[in-house]
């Protein structure tokens, strides 16, 4: 299988670890990863601010970038959803656009459901000695239905353990541009995510998009909380040596 | 009612600062949605109840002339009278009309949220005309002078603390002594309060839940009655109501009661659902003797065949504001007027303008859960997104933040220039916080830095390390 990986701009430049643990564990599944250099980012701060134009411009650039690929895989349910739920929307009106949208929506995946879906995916040859907490980011969750896949591939980890918090599924407060729009109702709603974390005493936080991510470690370390966050890739990958808890010093 | 909406931000930070209404919401957050899911789960059809709710609105929606005329028929066959109302100063005219033609001193309500809508309490007022409240919520929050927050629940933004201070100011016949510590005995002075104002009222007026177009009829539903005393007993009964809450037959009204009340209460059924034909006939042992349906349009008909038509399927339900975290953390009066939560942030904007309440549909992370759990699968998102298009269209963001997208977006179009100023920034910033591996502030970053730190990107692009990773390899 040629997979082509959409690295995401926050991992790109702020954890690119993440992208080098999907590669491994898309070869690990058997898939042959190629990385195409024409693609920036999948555009949704522009469509969610309404500007459509340029969301439409960076989608034109995207579908063109991942063309002749069998799938298209990214470390975020955010990203992939925008190419697999919202790129045929922005073309509704465009006939000729319109079909390759619908096309590359039709192989885009988020990383771990890619793994346990499509490859088959059973286990993981990783060992993390830790209690976790798993955060379920909102678009894998509901746009994609991204639930049981890491949970699955998460339970064989040598050494770890998960306990669930209560309100897993409730969104963070990130948000992309809403959590610096409105940074007092982001923190109430990331306040309260901190205390479910906190509340599992778990030592690590998991979960599958970046920006939720940075807002918890953003969050967790302003109160100088121990605990450990990470994207779930990291540790299925067997990676949490290459690089420091997110927010951490190196 | 003047809407507040264009103050968002400082509404929601007088939310999020207040105590009370902090407690009031956390109460509500675990109430609400826990109920849902257990009676969701008691019902194996519910999604396909979900489905068809939705086909039965669009439906109706599709062929909303011929239903209106349809139903403005069969109220006229049954002996009452449809009032069409373009504008709110006309659904106030029309109900001060009926008002005055039988000298109403003392009018009774069934918590009608059109009535909010177009104000009408104030015009009553203005009129020497007394409306009083039956809905329990709705008449603590009269007597408080504040809008509802809450489309079900308008006084979910008090603790019964609030609630019993209130009563004492204003019930001051009663014995100052007396114990209003728990709910039951705030609900009984209520009740006992009300009795001799039902009796009293000269009319009543109710909204309506659904208006059946084959019979000409209206339903409410509630759980403490007052909508049935409301609408039986006063010589007049008014139905101010706006022109989507149609359905084609009373078929379609029990299905969508269905889905009504598990979503609104975690209820199977409310405790009381009353369906009303006309005023009363002869031989018939109690009713009013005339029967009026005011309906609203407020621009609800220009909505239709647009990006916005699929809102008008909402049935009021509330499940969209009780599933919200932006809800749960500033409450419903920070959306600045009638309609709050997920709901209001979509139709608030095609009633006051998007000018005016640009915020609401902002105030949303799409987290989807409001879409998740809408009984008729409004595409609540989806439309939030719409109404920021047309802020952005009309250029009513701020001057900087548009700036700032623009030139993201032409970096973005170009992956060279791209990956070269990402490569190169990620390096700088990933030098700077490598020590303690995160920000406490970082200049133009402050709207992330006032409440959280920002952790350090680890030092180099991921693109810069795959060009290198591939050097490597075709060296080897």
């Amino acid at each position: 299988m040629r997979v082509a990986l959409f690295v995401t701009c926050l991992v790109d430049f702020f954890r690119p670890t993440v992208g080098l643990a999907a590669v491994h564990l898309l070869e690990k599944a058997g898939c042959t990863v190629e990385v195409p250099r024409a693609q920036t980012c999948c555009g949704q701060p522009a469509y969610n601010s309404g500007d459509r134009a340029g969301a439409k411009g960076i989608a034109v650039q995207m579908i063109d970038a991942f063309e002749g690929y069998d799938y298209v895989v990214a470390p975020s349910g955010s990203c992939a959803g925008m190419l697999g739920r919202h790129y045929p929307e922005l073309f509704t009106d465009n006939p000729a656009v319109l079909p390759r949208a619908e096309e590359l929506a039709a192989r885009s995946w988020e990383l771990v459901s890619f793994l346990v879906d499509v490859c088959g995916m059973q286990t993981v040859a990783a060992r993390w000695q830790r209690e976790v907490t798993y955060h379920d980011a909102c678009s894998g969750l509901r746009e994609l239905g991204v639930k049981d896949q890491p949970r699955r591939l998460l339970a064989s980890v040598d050494g770890l353990r998960l306990r669930e918090m209560s309100g897993a599924e409730v969104c963070c407060g990130f948000g992309g541009t809403f959590c610096v729009k409105y940074p007092d109702i982001s923190d109430k709603m990331v306040s309260d995510k901190e205390a479910d974390i906190a509340a599992t005493g778990a030592e690590a936080v998991l979960a599958g998009d970046l920006g939720c991510l940075l807002n918890i470690a953003g969050k967790l370390h302003r109160h100088n909380r121990r605990i450990e966050v990470r994207h779930v890739a990291e540790v299925l990958a067997g990676m949490t040596e290459e690089a420091p808890p997110i927010g951490a010093p190196q | 009612m003047l809407p507040t909406s264009r103050t968002f931000e400082a509404n929601a930070r007088a939310g999020l600062a207040n105590p009370i209404l902090q407690r009031a919401l956390a109460l509500m957050q675990s109430g609400f949605p826990e109920r849902r899911r257990l009676a969701v789960g008691r019902l194996p059809e519910f999604e396909a109840l979900r489905e068809i709710g939705k086909s039965i609105k669009n439906h109706t929606l599709e062929h909303l002339d011929f239903y209106l005329e349809l139903f403005e028929g069969k109220v006229l066959a049954s002996g009452g009278q449809v009032h069409w109302a373009r504008t709110p100063d006309e659904a106030r005219a029309a109900v001060l009309q009926i008002c005055r033609s039988v000298d109403a001193k003392i009018v009774t309500k069934g918590k009608p949220m059109i009535a909010e809508e177009v104000g009408l309490n104030e015009c009553l007022e203005e009129n020497g005309i007394t409306p009083v409240e039956t809905d329990l919520g709705e008449y603590i929050i009269q007597l408080r002078h504040e809008p509802p927050s809450h489309l079900i629940a308008p006084a979910i933004h008090l603790m019964k603390e609030q609630v019993a201070a209130t009563f004492r100011a204003d019930h001051r016949a009663l014995d100052p002594e007396r114990s209003l510590a728990e709910a039951r005995q705030l609900c009984d002075e209520a009740r006992a309060v009300l009795r001799p104002r039902f009796l009293a009222a000269d009319v009543g007026i109710t909204g309506a839940n659904f208006l059946v177009a084959e019979t000409g009829s209206s339903i409410i539903v509630t759980n403490e009655g007052n909508g049935d005393l409301t609408q039986t007993l006063p010589r007049v009964h008014i139905v101010i109501t706006s022109l989507e809450k149609l359905v084609p037959t009373l078929e379609d009204a029990a299905t969508l009661l269905r889905l009504l009340a598990r979503s609104a209460t975690g209820q199977e059924f409310s405790s009381y659902t009353t369906v009303s034909t006309g005023p009363r006939r002869p031989g018939d042992r109690d009713g009013p003797e005339q029967y009026h349906v005011v309906l609203l349009d407020n621009g609800r008909s220009t909505l239709l065949g647009g990006e916005f038509q699929e809102m008008l399927r909402c049935i009021r339900c509330s499940a969209c504001m009780n599933h919200c975290p932006v809800y749960a953390a500033v409450g419903g009066h920070a959306y600045g007027w009638v309609y709050s939560g997920p709901m209001g942030a979509v139709l608030t904007p095609s009633l006051i303008g998007i000018a005016d309440a640009r915020h609401l549909p902002n105030a949303s992370t799409f987290c989807g859960q409001c879409e998740n759990v809408c009984p008729v699968k409004i595409p609540l998102p989806k439309m939030m997104r719409h109404w920021r298009e047309r802020e952005f269209s009309q250029k009513l963001n701020p001057p900087m933040y548009r700036a700032g997208l623009s030139l993201w977006v032409w970096v973005a179009k170009r992956p060279a220039l791209y990956h070269a100023l990402v490569g190169l920034a990620s390096r700088a910033l990933g030098r700077l916080g490598r020590g303690r591996g995160r920000f406490r502030t970082l200049p133009l970053a402050s709207g992330w830095t006032v409440v959280r730190d920002l952790p350090a990107p680890e030092g180099r692009s991921f693109h810069s390390l795959w060009v290198q990773r591939r050097k490597g390899e075709t060296r080897k």
